[in-house]
């Protein structure tokens, strides 16, 4: 109970940032002319940002199905090597019907959180899915009924949400590891050749995202491994 | 959209988003000896997420002063030890006030 409690706490930071994001997908969403209870659907069987904002976009087309599918393979394949990873940190109870309950839930902030610990269990892991998911949905909700209630300045402001998170997951690990420093710097020069260079900014942000963070990792993996314990910690 | 469209796509859309996540945690029993692939996966979080920061976040504000800002301040606490929340409201705050010092002010 205690491993449960101590991860909602843990959730409350991801909750609250995923309110503001889904937030922005409400409004975006009506924008679109989606119902309210169509995004608040969306929100609730997907779970993640740039996969639902990429589904939208291609659903307001008739019949691209297969678009849909290749869209989100590719936005999402990276949640892939984030399950590999955290199954390898898991309790020897966490096997099972539980991990395909409590995959659904793998998204990049509950990811970090979660390997974050040395070892994961049931109880925390399902304590740590509770305040994200609620965040999600609600904002989703509250974004799509009154989103046009709030002035665009704090709009504006609330997009910085979910990146300032990304960087409180990043920054401090890439302080006491000049490695991963190095490892991520090469991730952000690549995802700006992407974002800048011609050619290579014809490619979509997903499978580019996709691109630059697997041969960051690559390299990080060749030239500077890590040992045991990090890994693990 | 009718709502059978809608639906078809809510099912393909949630259907492989679900997969993706669960196969690789559902069926992967065994720990990973191979020291490359260990270290790969010690990697991958950090560099998704950096990748998807840099330069996306620049651009998600509509004010690129106001973002820059936003994002320095986050680095600044972040290294410092603060936590996610206080990290993520201190971004917006910045881009907030950056934006009516810009809009009003300048």
């Amino acid at each position: 109970m205690n491993d449960f409690l101590k991860g909602l706490k843990s959730g409350i930071p991801i909750g609250l940032g995923y309110l503001s994001v889904s937030f922005a997908f409400g409004i975006m969403a009506i924008s679109l002319g989606f119902e309210w209870w169509q995004a608040v659907l969306i929100s609730m069987t997907n779970l993640t940002s740039a996969g639902q904002l990429a589904g939208i976009g291609i659903m307001i087309n008739p019949a691209q199905y297969l678009e849909m599918f290749l869209s989100q393979l590719t936005i999402n394949v990276r949640y892939s090597f984030m399950s590999l990873s955290l199954s390898q940190k898991v309790t020897p109870q966490f096997t099972g019907i539980k991990r395909w309950i409590f995959g659904f839930f793998m998204t990049d902030e509950i990811f970090a959180v979660a390997s974050n610990e040395n070892k994961v269990s049931v109880t925390f892991f399902s304590g740590l899915t509770v305040f994200p998911y609620i965040g999600w949905v609600l904002g989703t909700l509250l974004g799509s009924v009154l989103g046009n209630v709030l002035p665009a300045i704090i709009m504006n402001a609330l997009c910085l949400a979910i990146y300032g998170m990304f960087v409180a997951i990043v920054a401090p690990k890439a302080k006491e590891s000049l490695a991963l420093l190095l490892v991520a710097g090469l991730s952000v020069a690549l995802s700006c050749a992407f974002y800048y260079l011609p050619v290579l900014s014809e490619i979509s942000s997903g499978l580019a995202i996709c691109i630059c963070a697997i041969l960051a990792a690559v390299f990080g993996a060749v030239v500077f491994p890590v040992k045991e314990e990090n890994t693990n910690g | 959209m009718d709502n059978k469209s809608f639906f078809i796509y809510l099912l393909i859309m949630a259907g492989s988003t679900y997969l993706i996540r669960a196969i690789p945690f559902g069926a992967m029993r065994k720990k990973i000896e191979n020291k490359f692939i260990r270290s790969f996966l010690y990697y991958i979080p950090y560099t998704v997420l950096s990748a998807m920061t840099f330069p996306a976040a620049l651009y998600a504000t509509g004010n690129i002063y106001a973002a820059a800002s936003g994002l320095f301040v986050a680095i600044l606490l972040a290294i410092k030890g603060k936590g996610l929340t206080i990290v993520a409201v201190a971004a917006c705050v910045t881009v907030f006030v950056v934006e009516i010092i810009m809009t009003y002010l300048i």
